[in-house]
């Protein structure tokens, strides 16, 4: 099952290194991570996708929480939260299908945001369903390149990935 | 005043209370050794940077206080890697210097420039590359206080040759500030009394100590415990010595050489108390069949290994020491089992641990017991690993914490006799005996010549088999007979050891060892090496086979 991880980190070199070796040193699959700074310049954010059962996911978030760098790991799964990824697809574009590629990107709310000559790139952000969606009514205009940034998500409501912890005040 | 950075080093090492360190000299770390040159911090030369992490590492499991070693760029900090790894599986506090090329020639494959810093992360409890000499002061602050707190462990610092020859003025930090790291000391109540009435409800518990009772200083709470309820204890490897073993309480070791009864023991309770123990695979051997019947109790200062092995009924958290004496205080008297002790009392009668003592040959079993005897039981032992190890762990009787020093996690072949060097200096008082077999003697003998140098009077017990004598025991057991390349020759050890300036002996017969034991014990003022010639194809028994049960168990 894929679970959801948000982690603080200080804002450090090598910060990323330790994260991704450790997932790789103990075996545990990512299966996608965002990293960038927070409201506060000295700590950075990680959501992290992981596909593990509960078990493996008790030991990541702990072995996460060993390392020195490592401010605080929330697994977020089953608590309310919004969850975004954008990606950017190219498609075939001829001027014959761009209509029909044009309704899709109309009905996700998503955006074409650049039209070659015979190619289109659509820009779309939403939670894995959204993603996986428009992925899929996309193949048929021939998807030549795709790149994702990975989910990035935040809890709703007053709860922050921080918690009580003194630590990032 | 302004100073260089590797003056700044010097300083902040003797502001630790660092007073010994154990290097190897190199272009890129000149600055540091200029600065050692005019510091009273006393500086042991060893002779191949292996052996320098692995004295560190002996000094600090002797003493309890953090070895530091450096070495310099490229080869001389890889060749830090094994005596990190080490420390690291063993939970040792060591701080490691590196030297490194200077900052405008990181990244260009500069000359002996390696990135020590990548090598080491998943090897280190944390690393540094210090970019600016003004990080210096709070990074070696900071490096000092990770080792040696919560669970300790290596840590290392890679210092550009441009920063340890700035000169800025020395500014003393602050208590470390590490707003990701705050190691838990006291247990939760709440758990505390829920382990209690676990053990008060319990017929048959057993304890089962390992190396964080040592490292936590919970030898004291560890037995106060035991006999408050007459709950008997076993051993891991790593934790001989936690629990005077000539205790009537006393189980012994568990796993795969362990005793008999303390497998059987482990096997029927109904309890496990784990203290400051991780259950390796050495210690459960087949996890899914280890304690069946048994609600387990784990005690350790990382969380991170509560769940990881086993699953575990009721985790305590904290300092071994501290939850030990909190747990104490809530159990009430009356407890005390009697059937239980009295089962596991008659199969320690009927099942010892035991070798062949009429053999015309020497019994490599005799000769650690003999040490035993000739010592009174007070030496320091440490071993290498193999045969030698789990021998020296079986027919010696530790009674006293920071006795037993040997390579539990990584197994570390070559790491005795510098270990014994580096505990030989933190505890000058002490007999320090390395057991050691033919194998693995030879693969860091060179720090014989550090032992010579320093004239110290540790004492080499080989056990020479003339074969990798653990590896052709599982070749015979396990792989019919088939001995690939596990038969080796040996130099001449009298001339050897005579060569580096030590005293070589040799003995054939077993009426023999008492003797050149009691010799060697005589020589103060240099090392001795004593080649006793064994039984080649001894094993080591009692052997739980890998992945198998007690069922399978090889005896004797």
């Amino acid at each position: 099952m894929f679970r959801t991880l948000t982690v603080l980190v200080e804002n450090n070199p090598g910060v990323l290194t330790r994260v991704a070796s450790l997932f790789s040193r103990r075996g545990y699959n990512i299966d996608s991570l965002a990293v960038g700074q927070t409201e506060n310049p000295t700590i950075s954010r990680m959501t992290i996708v992981v596909e593990e059962d509960d078990k493996v996911i008790e030991q990541v978030t702990k072995q996460l929480d060993k390392l020195v760098d490592v401010i605080k790991v929330n697994d977020i799964t089953d608590e309310e939260y919004v969850g975004r990824e954008l990606i950017l697809i190219k498609t075939d574009g001829d001027p014959s299908v761009r209509g029909e590629i044009m309704q899709i990107v109309e009905i996700f709310r998503a955006r074409i945001v650049d039209i070659g000559q015979s190619s289109l790139i659509i820009e779309a952000t939403g939670d894995e369903g959204k993603i996986r969606a428009i992925i899929e009514a996309l193949k048929p205009f021939h998807i030549r390149e795709l790149v994702r940034t990975g989910k990035i998500a935040i809890q709703r409501g007053s709860r922050s990935a921080a918690g009580k912890s003194k630590a990032t005040e | 005043m302004k100073q260089k950075g590797a003056q700044i080093l010097t300083k902040c090492l003797e502001e630790e209370n660092v007073d010994t360190i154990f290097g190897y000299p190199g272009g890129a770390v000149l600055d540091i050794y200029d600065a050692l040159y005019d510091s009273p911090l006393k500086h042991y030369l060893v002779r191949h940077e292996q052996g320098a992490a692995h004295a560190a590492d002996g000094y600090a499991r002797a003493t309890g206080k953090p070895g530091v070693c450096i070495a310099t760029s490229g080869p001389g900090a890889t060749n830090l890697v094994t005596g990190l790894a080490n420390a690291y599986m063993d939970s040792v506090p060591l701080v490691a210097f590196t030297g490194q090329v200077a900052t405008d020639m990181l990244g260009r494959d500069s000359f002996q420039e390696a990135d020590i810093y990548g090598i080491t992360l998943p090897i280190t409890k944390h690393n540094y590359l210090v970019k600016s000499v003004s990080e210096l002061p709070r990074v070696i602050r900071e490096s000092f206080y990770l080792a040696t707190t919560g669970r300790p462990g290596p840590v290392l610092i890679d210092l550009p040759k441009d920063v340890c020859q700035k000169r800025v003025a020395l500014s003393h930090p602050q208590s470390p500030q590490l707003r990701g790291y705050c190691p838990v000391q006291e247990g939760a109540s709440r758990m505390i009394g829920e382990a209690a009435a676990a053990i008060a409800a319990s017929k048959k518990p057993v304890i089962c100590a390992g190396g964080g009772a040592i490292i936590s200083g919970g030898s004291e709470a560890l037995r106060e415990l035991a006999e408050l309820c007459a709950i008997p204890v076993a051993t891991t490897l790593m934790g001989k010595g936690a629990f005077p073993e000539n205790h009537p309480l006393a189980l012994g070791m568990i796993g795969m050489h362990g005793t008999r009864y303390a497998n059987y023991a482990v096997n029927e309770c109904d309890l496990l108390i784990a203290v400051g123990a991780r259950f390796s695979d050495r210690v459960t051997v087949k996890v899914e069949a280890f304690a069946p019947e048994a609600r387990i109790i784990h005690l350790d200062i990382d969380p991170a290994e509560i769940g990881k092995n086993v699953p575990v009924d009721i985790p305590l958290i904290g300092d071994v020491r501290l939850v030990l004496e909190q747990l104490c205080r809530q159990i009430q008297g009356g407890n005390e089992k009697e059937e239980w002790p009295a089962r596991i009392r008659a199969w320690k009668e009927k099942y010892p641990l035991k070798y062949d003592r009429k053999s015309e040959t020497i019994k490599p079993q005799f000769v650690v017991e003999q040490i035993d005897e000739a010592t009174g039981g007070k030496a320091i032992i440490t071993t290498e690993v193999g045969q030698n190890q789990m021998w020296a762990a079986q027919f010696f009787t530790f009674t006293r914490p920071r006795t037993f020093i040997t390579s539990g996690g990584l197994g570390t072949m070559g790491f005795g006799l510098p270990a014994a060097i580096g505990a030989q200096i933190g505890r000058p008082g002490e007999t320090v005996f390395n057991i050691a077999g033919d194998g693995s003697i030879q693969m860091n003998i060179q720090e014989l010549a550090t032992a010579v140098d320093y004239r110290l009077p540790l004492k080499i017990a080989v056990l020479n088999n003339s074969y990798l004598g653990m590896v052709r025991q599982w070749q015979d057991i396990f792989y019919e007979g088939r001995l690939a390349y596990t038969e080796i020759g040996g130099p001449d050890y009298i001339k050897l050891a005579e060569a580096y300036g030590a005293v070589g002996m040799r003995v054939t017969k077993p009426a023999e060892v008492r003797r050149a034991l009691d010799e060697a014990m005589q020589i103060k003022d240099r090392p001795v090496l004593i080649d006793f010639i064994v039984d080649r194809k001894e094993n080591v028994l009692p052997m739980i086979p890998p992945g198998g049960t007690i069922k399978k168990m090889l005896k004797e």
